[in-house]
């Protein structure tokens, strides 16, 4: 490991909310990936003792059961190994579009620029669920179409944000001495104007992992995404909406993990988005 | 950890307010007819947006709801049994074929702008209906009429031939293609209602669609209302028509339809005192009603069929046996006690009790080891080389559960494993009408209270017999019901169709519908009925 | 800058036409029609409808055709609601939701700038420790969830306001709120990152090196520039909220525009998803349009380059 890079883990270590979003989200995939020997229960089986209907959190079933009789708790792990994949890969898949895409155009600018920003204009106006039904009719259920729908709904707004910070960077002095040393554009926008622009990308990043997770439970109501009786936080949650007055717990606890995800994630993004400062490494 | 700690506080504050808030409502839910000076007003939820008023175009129960505000037909129905009484006909005869009806008009009955309603707007009426260019999604009803079909597939110009004619001003003279025991009760659907004939020449043509006629300000109709306006997505208002001949009996002044999809939405406006009746009520939530406000809660038997389809052109679903031990392995009882939870009837058999009268010996068993034991007989022993059939089901919350609770009984049964697939409403559609689906879910609302209108569907190449199935004994015997005239040898004949229809199970019904509303105590004269109508005349506010 | 305007304003024409010519013939290879219905309509009803809408001439004809109404500015009938037309709906429903977007956008901004802003300025302070995991929650909650919450609790149980509905002034308030909050919090977050990444910056220690007075520098210097990825988002987001929201229209019941353009779609109403989503084409144009004439106002030194 180069001394560059044991620095920035160093100083990744020292934030401590950052180290315990690390364990945290470590444990939730860990827990999920586990989930069939994590927990006595089926996701798709109602308790051979209770039957059909919905019981209240209690020692048997820590987080009830659902309208069917299904442990809630099992669900949700079930749930975790989808929704964490969509998340990461779809957002994945969004930031490096996004990222690629909006620095391309900040970058070269005037009419490169033009075609590349009035395309994602078009992309934009688009009809989003006409596009998810057709995909859906034409090649049938797969997780992997569902990575690339999200993700290439979300590189839209990523671009556009990445374009912004390019263009007011690239016109900074130390990009005008790149230019002038000779080096070429790849290099000038992977070495010098994105590590510059790491704070937005991470923020939005963190922004987009919810959204995306949210967003899965729609494309699975237009018949893309997950099936039944398999389960997804999104779902879990959008379907615990549905009857929040008369069990509250199908609501909380599939909601009350996917906020901690994502404080965990929020912290890590933090975390790195302090650790990466390209400022700290020349001041360092 | 603080974060986390935070979010169940703040949730189960939230949870404490709301148990607070269905514990104090009990005692004072704000009362609808506070927000009404004088003048009673009923408002109603009334499901989704109508498309449009015209009855001749529309197809829908939200459009049934307020036509029937709007226009009477040549009957109309008994508040409590549905059953024909005079509406603009005061009286009529049959005639001993059973083949032609002479309606007398009465004298009083009137268009909201005053002309007298005519056996002439009749016959204008059903020429719109059947004109081909038209394209009257519901012309098919009227076909009941000597040459309604020919005209309406373009093969007669002339309409003088069509079974209805004017003999006078007052008096309408109907002849049927075939003696038809429920002639009657068809009538009171709204393709049979009439239009006012100036307006809709006014507007355009015959045979125009979409002229703008059903706009509140050119709107003729002969109900007991007037549409007085149409905001779109928020409300359609009827006021009473002081033309209408019977307006001594009409009680409200004022009707509101509220367009609320949102089945939640609607409640809570129900709740917070801004409606009287709510269209639906959601599943999760008739049992606190059952528990503590009883009162509100109306679960009556509705004239409906929940089952699936079997694609009887897939192996291994052409097999009659394999069919059988499907329907046979489910547990019904259980899925209208603990799934859908309104009090459904199990349905052994596709016509729902309480039509007509209609009895039935057609069952499907639900003897778990005789379905075994088809299955077996069927070369799968328990469930042994079956191949993965597909469910599918239209995304709803409901169909959802049924499907999933539907898969666990199929496999713990017979030990099959069957995929769901939900699909969006129109790619769904769109797949069982094409055929390219193994199983799915439906469900079939009668038109009028006879066996005809659950029966004839699933002859060879029905418009809707989308299992595709066939079967030249069910065909022969529901033609002979169609001509039977004696009510006992026809509910026979239907009897034996339905006993070949559960016995090769193209379809596996699963319950009978119940209609699910919330009444404020204050609307007098909400009675159950079959086919979820409710003569507004006859309503009235405490 | 007006020349530029002018310019992108005429960038216009191509971006709409590519979009409703890729809308046009994608909507019909969509499963169903605006016919299918459930019950199956005879095929000569079928026949006769096809022939009304004109949906029964070759697509290649029938795509002109319409090109040639909407430009005299037509966008034909709805189908599925057969007593309106294209242009009443978005001339009826825009409006409303309209509305109810500013008041969102106001919220959001207020509320999103104010935490945001002063969480960064208290950079791991307790503030900012207590302002970004409400933040956070504002964004994991989605409003399918703040809705109906809001609308048992404000309406309800304390009896505020009405539960759903258009119709009083007071009836804008939950729905605004609900449509706001997860915006706020998106703008709570980025600006907060963004002037966390703007304030150790060379230009901002000249400018405290020269003694210029703190609030100055914070507004003129350091928000101006924070304020970029902000107004990069807002543009689109903007958009998105004043065309209305499908979720927010159907939990409060209100007729606004957000919840045609997901019905338009599942009835298979041709014209009116077309006109929809070239509506919508302006809008985001506009938007994006105002986004570049903010950021080159923003940095003055990518005007140069941005608006040339």
């Amino acid at each position: 490991m180069n001394p560059e890079s044991k620095e920035v883990l160093h100083r990744f270590l020292r934030n401590r909310l950052a180290c315990m979003g690390v364990i945290l989200m470590i444990v939730l995939a860990g827990f999920s990936l586990l989930a069939p020997v994590a927990t006595p229960y089926t996701y798709d089986e109602p308790d051979p003792l209770l039957g059909i209907g919905a019981t209240p959190p209690s020692a048997r079933h820590w987080f009830g059961t659902d309208v069917l009789g299904r442990d809630l708790f099992t669900r949700v792990l079930y749930g975790g190994r989808t929704s964490l994949m969509v998340g990461i890969c779809a957002t994945a898949v969004s930031l490096v579009i996004g990222v690629t895409y909006g620095s391309v155009s900040g970058y070269c600018g005037a009419r490169t620029d033009t075609i590349m920003m009035r395309i994602v204009d078009i992309l934009y106006a688009l009809p989003f669920t006409i596009f998810v039904i057709i995909l859906t009719v034409v090649f049938g259920r797969n997780i992997f179409l569902l990575f690339a729908v999200i993700g290439a709904v979300e590189w839209l707004t990523m671009a556009r944000i990445i374009r912004g910070q390019v263009l007011a960077i690239r016109q900074q002095e130390f990009v005008q001495a790149a230019v002038v040393l000779g080096y070429s554009k790849a290099r000038i926008i992977f070495r010098h104007i994105l590590p510059n622009a790491l704070g937005p990308i991470i923020v939005y990043t963190t922004l987009t992992i919810p959204q995306v997770i949210l967003l899965e439970s729609f494309i699975s109501f237009l018949g893309l995404g997950v099936q039944l009786p398999q389960s997804s936080w999104g779902l879990l949650i959008k379907t615990g909406a549905e009857s929040m007055e008369s069990y509250p717990w199908l609501l909380i606890y599939p909601g009350a993990v996917l906020s901690l995800a994502l404080f965990a994630l929020n912290f890590v993004g933090d975390g790195l988005r302090d650790a990466l400062d390209p400022r700290h490494t020349r001041r360092a | 950890m603080r974060p986390f700690f935070q979010l169940c506080l703040a949730v189960s504050l939230l949870l404490l307010s709301g148990t607070a808030c269905s514990k104090r409502e009990k005692q004072a839910r704000p009362d609808p007819a506070d927000a009404a000076d004088t003048a009673k007003i009923l408002r109603l939820g009334n499901g989704s947006e109508p498309q449009d008023l015209d009855p001749h175009i529309v197809t829908g129960v939200t459009e049934h709801n307020i036509i029937c505000a709007l226009i009477e037909g040549l009957v109309a129905e008994d508040p409590e049994t549905l059953d024909p009484v005079p509406g603009v006909a005061t009286r009529w005869e049959l005639s001993a074929d059973g083949r032609v009806y002479t309606f007398h008009f009465r004298e009083e009955a009137r268009w909201s702008n005053g002309d007298p309603v005519t056996a002439h707007d009749f016959v204008f009426s059903y020429k719109r209906m059947l004109t081909p260019a038209l394209g009257a999604p519901y012309a098919y009803m009227l076909y009941l009429l000597e040459n309604g079909e020919a005209y309406n597939k373009g093969t007669l110009d002339d309409f003088e031939p069509v079974g209805v004619q004017a003999i006078d001003d007052r008096t309408l003279k109907i002849t049927l293609a075939a003696p038809t025991p429920y002639f009657l009760a068809v009538l009171n659907h709204y393709s049979w209602f009439p239009v006012h004939p100036p307006t809709i020449l006014q507007h355009g043509t015959i045979d125009q669609r979409s002229t703008g006629w059903t706009r509140p300000e050119s709107h003729i109709g002969n109900g007991p209302y007037v549409l007085a306006s149409w905001e779109p997505d928020q409300k359609i208002t009827v006021t009473r028509n002081p033309m209408y001949w019977d307006r001594a009996t009409v009680k409200i002044d004022e009707i509101h339809f509220h367009p609320i999809g949102d089945h939640a939405t609607e409640e809570r406006t129900f709740r917070s005192g801004k409606l009287h009746v709510t269209s639906t009520i959601p599943i999760d939530r008739i049992a606190h009603y059952r528990d503590n406000q009883p009162d509100l809660l109306r679960l009556d038997p509705y004239l409906g069929t929940y089952y699936y389809i079997f694609n009887v052109q897939r192996k291994p679903l052409d097999d009659p046996r394999v069919r059988r031990a499907l329907s046979m392995a489910i547990d019904r009882a259980t899925i209208v006690e603990r799934v859908t939870k309104a009090g459904e009837d199990p349905a052994y058999h596709f016509t729902p009790p309480g039509t007509a009268g209609y009895q039935t010996d057609a069952r499907i068993s639900d003897e778990l080891g005789e379905a075994r034991k088809l299955l077996a007989d069927a070369g799968y022993p328990a469930g042994e080389g079956f191949p993965s059939l597909k469910l599918l089901y239209n995304t709803s919350d409901a169909h959802e559960r049924i499907a999933q609770v539907i898969q666990q009984m199929w496999k713990k049964a017979l030990g099959i494993e069957i995929q769901l697939e939900n699909m969006e409403w129109k790619v769904y559609l769109d797949a069982t009408q094409r055929g390219t689906y193994d199983i799915a879910r439906a469900g079939w609302i009668g038109d009028y209270v006879d066996p005809n209108s659950f029966l004839d569907m699933w002859v060879t190449g029905g418009g809707n017999n989308r299992a595709n199935w066939s079967n030249a004994d069910y065909d022969r015997l529901i033609r002979e019901a169609s001509t039977t005239l004696d009510p006992t040898q026809r509910f026979k004949t239907f009897s034996e169709a339905e006993t070949i229809l559960m016995k090769e199970s193209p379809i596996m019904p699963i319950y009978s519908y119940r209609s699910k509303s919330l009444v404020d105590p204050s609307v007098q004269g909400w009675n159950p009925t079959i086919l979820d109508h409710h003569p507004y005349k006859h309503l009235d506010l405490k | 800058m007006l020349r530029f305007t002018i310019r992108r304003l005429l960038e216009l024409i191509p971006v709409l036409l590519a979009v409703v010519t890729v809308t046009f013939f994608l909507i019909r290879l969509a499963p169903g029609g605006p016919f299918t219905a459930e019950r199956n309509y005879p095929e000569d009803a079928i026949q006769r409808m096809n022939e009304f809408y004109g949906l029964d001439d070759p697509l290649p004809i029938q795509y002109l055709n319409y090109l040639a109404c909407a430009i005299r500015g037509d966008l034909g009938p709805s189908i599925h609601n057969p007593t309106r037309t294209v242009n009443d709906i978005i001339a009826q429903n825009f409006p409303v939701s309209l509305e109810l977007g500013l008041y969102a956008m106001v919220f959001a901004l207020l509320f999103g700038l104010a935490s945001g802003l002063s969480a960064a300025l208290r950079h791991n302070q307790w503030w900012d420790h207590l302002v970004m995991p409400v933040a956070m929650t504002g964004i994991c909650v989605p409003s399918f969830v703040i809705g109906p919450v809001l609308a048992l609790v404000c309406g309800l149980h304390y009896g505020w306001f009405n539960v759903a509905g258009w119709e009083e002034p007071s009836d804008r308030v939950l729905p605004a709120i609900t449509l706001g909050l997860g915006v706020a919090a998106y703008i709570a977050r980025l600006s907060r990152g963004s002037m966390l990444e703007v304030l150790p910056q060379d230009y901002i220690r000249t400018a405290r090196a020269k003694g210029l007075n703190e609030g100055q520098i914070l507004i003129r210097h350091a928000l101006k520039n924070a304020m970029i990825p902000v107004v990069s988002f807002l543009g689109p987001a903007a958009a998105g909220i004043i065309t209305g929201s499908f979720v927010v229209e159907t939990i409060f019941q209100i007729p606004g525009l957000g919840r045609m353009f997901v019905m338009s779609a599942f009835n298979r109403d041709y014209p009116l998803i077309l006109g929809l989503v070239a509506f919508y084409a302006v809008i985001v144009v506009f938007f994006n349009l105002l986004v570049d004439l903010c950021i080159a106002w923003l940095n003055p030194r990518t005007r140069a380059h941005t608006v040339a």
